[in-house]
């Protein structure tokens, strides 16, 4: 998000993490060496030791690690497999029919998110935009964003209780006059749950993001489309939406980058054997091949695979934003 | 802005209510009806009875979860880790934010490329669970405490709010001869009271949220965050009591698991009218810089 104005190193006017005072106005040479900066600023250098270490272990040896989809690793040997197989596990998984289900599944739910999640928060927003008053307003936002802040067991929790047979959704049904329904027992069922209640969770959060891009637009651009005459569908139509795209694109690609790994996390606590058909996507069907019956290389193929769709997907989302609207990360 | 006083806004108005209204009704609805379950006989749950109000009000089920001591001992889990993790999370992460937020820092473009390459790419399950096995973390805080000391959101959030304080101060104190650290204790930290705040509640609360860290790394039972103990509840992989004649019950009653959730987000929703404008500051913290 914040990686657009990343590239300036220019020697800056101040420059106060400095221990030894120095000529701090005079105009520095736009280059320095390493070592006149290590020199200069080893305190500093010092503080990214430690961060450094973490990125490195936690984000880039696991990174590394993904050779074991190419190698075949064997549980107590080597970490990093113990022979070379090539595209063997690659080979396996596109000729596994579960994985094309999976596959099937990631996509189909990842559409869905992307079309039922990504533009309720815009019209969540604009909505309580039009609310006066800003008790009213604060009040609706505080409601609508708490489902963010509770843990995804607690939400799996939520809907596990909602959709009971005895829950509140077959009250409803009962009191009109039709059966209950095992919802979570039903494939059928599962897309339809798991997108709602995505929806429930993340609809509020996601306004915040967006009023705060209102809050940004120039009140005279209203005013002079007021005085062209324009309604309000117009104003809204010609001024706020335009003041909001860039903040709608950005999450747009941001959103298309996390599409594959579709809520993991949630389809794992609420799926079942039964729901498995509509409900399982790449990376539940990796963690159960991984974890659970500890086909490490194999799982740590589709993985890979996973992550690198996903990659591509948010670098080809940002180019293509930035050649059609000018918006891009980077 | 001025009132438009057409009869399609009023019209529009109207309906924005109803909407709105009904937004808000949607989401509280599954809070009020959780607390009615956790507070009901759960002959009346299984009737369908409970709604918005507790029917056959009783304080019983509490006092049952409360009577597990593996409920207990997981509920304490999780404050250690939520502190413990909070602790490593904000001394990484202000640490790297500070030095990323100073521009004049060769190198200072790969630092903040390393950080953010990860937010696209990562590692994946596989050779995370390898990672962490081979490292000896498993049933150990050490795998829930040090795997997510960064979040590369909330560190650009920081870099961010750094970068806006008056480059002056900082200047001179180390005129005076303060040190890089000295000036970061004294003179940045104190300034950022705010951002600091923010961050403690958006790492506190994930990992007091957060579940599969442990249910993936933990396996003794005493070990688990209170999250795990629910998440065993509501997928009926144990009793998750180990007192009472319920206990070789093999579905949990729903009362039980109403009350475990209701004592699991207590302390999100104590702070949480508190909190929650800072949440959205340091939302807009990171969203506006851009």
């Amino acid at each position: 998000m914040s990686t657009t104005r990343t590239i300036d190193v220019s020697p800056g006017a101040g420059d106060p993490g400095r221990a030894r005072p120095g000529p701090a106005r005079a105009p520095r040479p736009p280059k320095r060496t390493w070592r006149q900066a290590l020199r200069r600023d080893w305190q500093l250098y010092s503080l990214a030791i430690l961060p450094l270490l973490f990125f490195l272990v936690f984000r880039y040896l696991p990174m590394i690690g993904n050779v074991i989809a190419f190698r075949k690793f064997q549980p107590g040997g080597s970490v990093l497999g113990e022979e070379w197989v090539g595209l063997r596990y690659v080979k396996m998984f596109l000729n596994d029919p579960s994985f094309w289900q999976v596959f099937t599944n990631t996509v189909v739910i990842g559409v869905l998110t992307l079309l039922f999640c990504f533009p309720t928060p815009i019209v969540l927003a604009l909505l309580i935009n039009e609310l006066r008053g800003r008790r009213i307003k604060r009040f609706v936002q505080s409601v609508s964003y708490l489902p963010h802040f509770l843990s995804m067991v607690v939400v799996a929790g939520l809907v596990m209780e909602m959709l009971s047979v005895d829950g509140p959704v077959n009250q409803l049904l009962r009191a009109m006059g039709n059966d209950p329904v095992a919802f979570l027992q039903e494939a059928s069922w599962f897309r339809t749950i798991y997108v709602s209640s995505e929806m429930w969770q993340t609809v509020g959060w996601g306004t915040i993001i967006y009023l705060a891009a209102l809050t940004t637009i120039d009140e005279q651009l209203y005013e002079a489309a007021r005085i062209d005459g324009a309604s309000r569908w117009r104003q809204v139509w010609h001024v706020t939406l335009p003041g909001i795209r860039p903040t709608a694109v950005t999450l747009l690609i941001l959103n298309i980058g996390t599409f594959m790994a579709v809520g993991f996390e949630k389809i794992l606590l609420l799926y079942n054997p039964l729901t498995y058909p509509t409900a399982d996507v790449i990376s539940t069907y990796l963690y159960r091949m991984g974890i659970v019956s500890n086909s490490f290389s194999y799982a740590a193929a589709i993985g890979l695979f996973e992550a690198v769709i996903g990659l591509t997907l948010v670098l080809s989302a940002n180019q293509i934003s930035r050649r059609t609207v000018g918006t891009s990360l980077w | 802005m001025t009132v438009d006083r057409t009869r399609g806004y009023r019209v529009f108005r109207a309906v924005n209510a109803v909407i709105l209204t009904g937004v808000v009704i949607v989401t509280l609805y599954p809070f009020v009806n959780i607390v009615a379950r956790s507070l009901s006989d759960e002959f009346a749950i299984r009737a369908g009875k409970v709604n918005l109000v507790p029917v056959g009000f009783t304080f019983r089920t509490y006092e049952f979860v409360a009577a597990d001591p593996t409920f207990w001992t997981n509920y304490r889990n999780t404050v250690v880790y939520t502190v413990v993790a909070t602790a490593i999370a904000m001394f990484m992460t202000t640490c790297y934010a500070y030095v990323l937020s100073k521009k004049h820092l060769k190198g200072r473009t790969f630092l903040i490329g390393i950080a953010v390459f990860t937010m696209f790419f990562s590692g994946g399950l596989i050779p995370n669970y390898i990672l962490i096995s081979s490292l000896g973390f498993k049933d150990s805080i050490w795998a829930i405490v040090l795997p997510n000391a960064i979040s590369v959101f909330n560190l650009l959030v920081m870099k961010a709010f750094f970068e806006g304080l008056p480059a002056e101060l900082e200047e001179a104190a180390a005129i005076d001869g303060m040190s890089t650290y000295g000036v970061l204790l004294r003179i940045v930290l104190p300034l950022s009271k705010a951002v600091l705040a923010t961050m403690v509640l958006f790492y506190a609360v994930s990992f007091w949220n957060s579940w599969f860290a442990a249910f993936l790394y933990m396996s003794q039972s005493d070990l688990f965050p209170v999250t795990v103990y629910l998440r065993n509840l509501i997928a009926g992989a144990t009793t998750g009591t180990s007192v009472g004649a319920d206990a070789t019950d093999m579905t949990v009653a729903t009362n039980i698991k109403a009350v475990t959730m209701v004592l699991t987000v207590i302390p999100i929703l104590v702070v949480y009218p508190f909190v929650q404008r800072y949440f959205v500051k340091g939302v807009m913290l990171g969203a506006v810089k851009g």
